[in-house]
């Protein structure tokens, strides 16, 4: 076992890990925090996007040891004083979610793509959510969610 | 605008469901963490087709964790009846015994040999790697086609034969001294339908004897049923809870070895058992769809009338018959027609058993397979005619409603002219035939087509007397029911079970639309046996068709009551009382008034009840459908093919539907994005790979191209309405038009992009690889 300092939606973490424990593990069973979801086993889906240290990152493709250190933001930790964010916000203003699975992996990765600049248009928000799989929404209204906190015109 | 028109059927209102899902507070089976919990792993076959010589479980029983090893044999007494297929198309249709470990002999790569149970998954799945089998591998049949034959392989031996059945359906005598015949061969293979969320179950066994059983499901109650009869329990001692489930699309409507499984284990040790599938577990353990090939004739005069058409299908069964798997195909038995007036019609369907993963409903089931050959065949029947495609659909639509057809059911409204103006009004039509000119007459690299499908199909299933005409085990009603609680709010409780349709929000709007109330105030439960004892769940865009109508039944019978409560309490004959949107007024007194909450009031305290009538507000009702639900629409397709490397890209789609009335514009128009998705997936991008041996060859996320929206476009959507005749407020399904329409009107795309080279024909999924043999092969 190894002993890992995180914080995780901004409470400090102390934990006990095996070495072969992925972070998404990690943020599951460690900690409870179930709203990462994993839906796949070859880092394809997405669904387990949590942010670290402010960047997107699927947690099934890190070791829980690989992430010492860091600062993670989980689905459960985004919307401040239970205010949606304005992503979350959007994607229930534009019905952006049907069965959920996806949603919390997907709303992560719109984050970051938002944040870093990268959501110009909706090329190119299509092309920043290539690593995220949806198999409900055929992308439609997330783009239009996406592209509504991005101030995307076209 | 009145109240109920911003919230009521019609209304875009956002969803109830979405607050705990946006918050990472799903109920998905896997965040169930039970104290004692113990957790499942299966052993499965790495072989397509051979017999299990030996299993040795010592090293794995002693190693670390494991709390039990079961195999086949171990587990073979605790079956009281084999799994379950609930679809006996013909009398004598060949089916093998199935249970949920083989027990002698694999019959697909995944079949399941042995279950670990240890304390946690690592444990589990380490311990599994030591289970040692022996097997003695036999030859594979793979090929659809060829299982039909005689004299090959046989998947089970002891049936002397791969066929399953033959089912034809016949109506008049195909013209075969017609103007012009056309005839063509389509293969459609096997799709993985890929719900996000994988399967999972847990079962938890209670002190009285009981089991709750949790699982990834679209059918509770069809589950609770089957399970019990499976193991030989009392149905009363099971109650099956649907959590959040994370997509269906089919895959999660049957019954698993593995919640049959978690359940006998569970009973067994007497401790919760948890099995959470893998992605690459789902891939061979749960079902496909598709897998047909099908020859399809249409013949018709010079001037374009369609006479009769003859469909000949082999649709692979897989391995196994799971719940419904060999009445798919007979779900698009009547539709080949589509929306057209043919009146000679004959099918006939041939199910074949492979060494591959059984198939069963995904999205359509039945439909898309029956949709793609027609729509494909109408563009080769137009073209040897020399006849515009459009023309040619258009001089076959039916028109005239209800319309009995050949295949012998009714379509109740439609109005396919009216979808396909609309479409054009928004495809800009003459635009893209003048960009595709100009860019063959230049000879660009990347060629544009336009592809179109006009659809009907039958869902929302079903009249109970027809299934039962059909060999299908049980009915196709739905139940609901609706409390009027005393402080004005609304309990309704379904029998459907959504996951990711947002029942909740509809149904609550349905609700506020009948009795006048704000949809905030309506609780909607479901997806849990104890809650609702009565339901047929959620598959083939039934819920909205069948399950709405049962809310609104139950609705009528509640306003009915009230009637009689509010003439009782304003001393008025119930004859006198006029309602609207929740209130009742006296004819030519209208300060006199109250509201179905009031009455609900009133029959709580029973202080002032009319004589002889039962306190409380509250009615059940059960809805067997009268008819089929029948959408339509058209729909076209706009592609940029690479003629040089073969890459077909969707750059445009428009979707017109017609699913009558519409309660929320919203989820109505998330169905069909997600839809007409899959569709345009099972056109361009996925196909379940098999090679001669029956493995599986690419059976993850990463080599089975699920598309990302890097591959798609935005969708251009737009409805015409012909409200249904058999429903009461006009609804239809919407669940699988798009999925339906999508395939047949993308593929028609890519071949007129490469008409002018000499292509007439593309194999789905159209990859790069296979369009660049087209182009090339029709330039030699």
């Amino acid at each position: 076992m190894y002993r890992v300092v995180l914080t995780v939606n901004g409470v400090h973490r102390e934990l006990e890990v095996e070495p072969r424990d992925l972070l998404v593990h990690v943020l599951r069973e460690h900690l409870s925090l179930t709203g990462t979801n994993v839906g796949c086993d070859t880092s394809s889906c997405g669904a387990c996007t949590v942010l670290l240290d402010g960047q997107s990152v699927k947690s099934c493709t890190i070791l829980g040891v690989q992430a010492d250190g860091a600062t993670i933001i989980t689905i459960e930790g985004l919307a401040a004083d239970g205010e949606l964010h304005p992503v979350q916000q959007a994607f229930h203003d534009h019905h952006a979610l049907q069965c959920g699975y996806c949603t919390p992996g997907m709303v992560m990765a719109a984050v970051s793509l938002i944040g870093n600049g990268e959501a110009t248009d909706r090329a190119a928000i299509r092309a920043g959510l290539e690593g995220n799989l949806c198999r409900c929404t055929g992308y439609h209204n997330i783009v239009e969610a996406i592209a509504e906190v991005a101030g995307s015109t076209s | 605008m009145s109240a109920t028109e911003t919230w009521g059927i019609g209304a875009p209102l956002k969803r109830k469901e979405d607050g705990p899902l946006l918050r990472g507070r799903g109920t998905y089976v896997d965040n169930l963490d039970l104290p004692g919990t113990v957790v499942m792993v299966v052993v499965r076959s790495p072989y397509a087709h051979a017999t299990i010589t030996s299993i040795d479980t010592v090293a794995a029983k002693a190693a670390e964790g494991v709390v039990a090893v079961f195999t086949g044999p171990d587990l073979r007494d605790d079956w009281k009846a084999a799994m379950p297929c609930a679809w006996p198309v013909t009398e004598d249709m060949k089916s093998p015994e199935h249970f949920p470990l083989a027990v002698s002999q694999v019959n697909y790569q995944g079949d399941g040999v042995a279950v670990v149970i240890a304390d946690t998954r690592a444990h589990a799945v380490d311990a599994a790697e030591l289970v040692d089998v022996e097997y003695e591998v036999l030859d594979a049949v793979v090929d659809v086609a060829a299982a039909a034959q005689d004299g090959g392989t046989l998947v089970h031996e002891e049936l002397g034969t791969n066929v399953s059945y033959v089912w034809p359906l016949e109506s008049g005598t195909f013209d075969e001294d017609a103007d012009v015949i056309v005839k063509h061969t389509y293969v459609q293979p096997p799709l993985i339908p890929n719900a996000i969320e994988p399967r999972g179950v847990v079962a938890r066994p209670e002190p009285g004897g009981e089991v709750t059983l949790w699982s990834a499901t679209q059918v509770p109650h069809i589950l609770r049923v089957l399970t019990a009869a499976t193991l030989g329990m009392s149905e009363a001692k099971l109650r099956v809870i649907a959590p959040d489930v994370g997509g269906g699309f089919g895959s999660k409507c049957d019954v698993y070895a593995e919640e049959l499984l978690a359940v006998a284990i569970a009973r067994r040790l007497g401790t919760p058992v948890k099995w959470i599938e893998e992605r690459s577990e789902n891939a061979l353990a749960t079902i496909h769809g598709r897998d047909f090939v099908t020859t399809l004739e249409l013949a018709a005069t010079g001037d374009g009338k369609i006479t009769s058409l003859r469909a000949n299908v082999i649709a692979s069964m897989g391995a196994y018959l799971q719940l419904v798997t060999p009445g798919i195909p007979l779900l698009g038995a009547w539709i080949y027609a589509g929306p057209y007036a043919i009146p000679n019609y004959s099918v006939m369907f041939t199910g074949v058993f492979t060494n591959t993963t059984p198939t069963d409903a995904y999205r359509g089931a039945g439909r898309p397979e029956a949709t793609y050959v027609l729509e494909r065949t109408m563009d080769l029947l137009a073209k040897e005619l020399g006849m515009d495609r459009l023309e040619l659909r258009r001089r076959n639509f039916i028109t005239e409603f209800p319309a009995t057809i050949a295949s012998g059911l009714t379509i109740d409204s439609g109005d396919y002219h009216a979808s396909l103006d609309r479409l054009l009004e928004h495809l800009g039509l003459e635009q893209l035939e003048a960009e595709q000119q100009a860019r063959r007459d230049r000879g660009d690299v990347k060629q544009i087509g336009v592809g179109f499908s006009t659809y009907t199909e039958m869902c929302g299933l079903a009249p109970s007397r027809i299934l039962g005409a059909i060999r299908y085990a049980a009915g196709g009603w739905e139940t609901a029911t609706i409390r009027c609680l005393p402080t004005g709010t609304f309990q309704v409780v379904t029998g459907t079970s959504p996951h990711g349709q947002g029942h909740e929000t509809a149904w609550s709007q349905i609700v506020a639309d009948q009795l006048g109330c704000d949809p905030s105030e309506v609780e909607v439960l479901h997806g849990d046996t104890s809650i609702s004892p009565y339901g047929l769940d959620t598959y083939g865009s039934r819920s909205l068709p069948v399950g709405g109508a049962a809310l609104w039944s139950a609705g009528e019978k509640i306003i009915e009551k009230a009637r009689e409560i509010v003439a009782h309490q304003l001393e008025v004959s119930a004859d006198d009382l006029e309602y609207e949107a929740g209130t009742f007024t006296v004819k030519g007194s209208p300060d006199k008034e109250m509201t179905v909450k009031g009455a609900a009031w009133a029959a709580f305290t029973a202080h002032n009840l009319p004589d002889g009538m039962e306190p409380n507000l509250e009615a059940t009702a059960t809805y067997d459908p009268p008819n089929f639900s029948w959408p339509g629409g058209a729909h076209a397709a706009v592609v940029e093919v690479d003629t040089g490397t073969g890459d077909a890209r969707l750059i445009r789609y428009v979707a017109i539907d017609d699913v009558g009335t519409v309660v929320n514009p919203l989820i109505v128009d998330g169905q069909v994005h997600g839809g007409i998705t899959q569709g345009i997936a099972t056109a361009l991008y996925e196909e379940a790979l098999y090679d001669e041996d029956g493995n599986l060859a690419n059976g993850t996320m990463a080599m089975y191209l699920v598309p990302s929206a890097a591959e798609l476009p935005s969708y251009e959507l737009d409805r015409t309405e012909s409200k249904a005749t058999d429903h009461p407020f006009g609804a239809k399904g919407v669940g699988e038009t798009g999925t339906i329409a999508a395939a047949p009107a993308v593929i028609n795309a890519v071949i007129d992009a490469l008409s002018h080279l000499g292509v007439t024909d593309i194999q789905m999924p159209a990859t790069p690889e296979r369009v660049w043999r087209a182009i090339e092969e029709a330039q030699q």
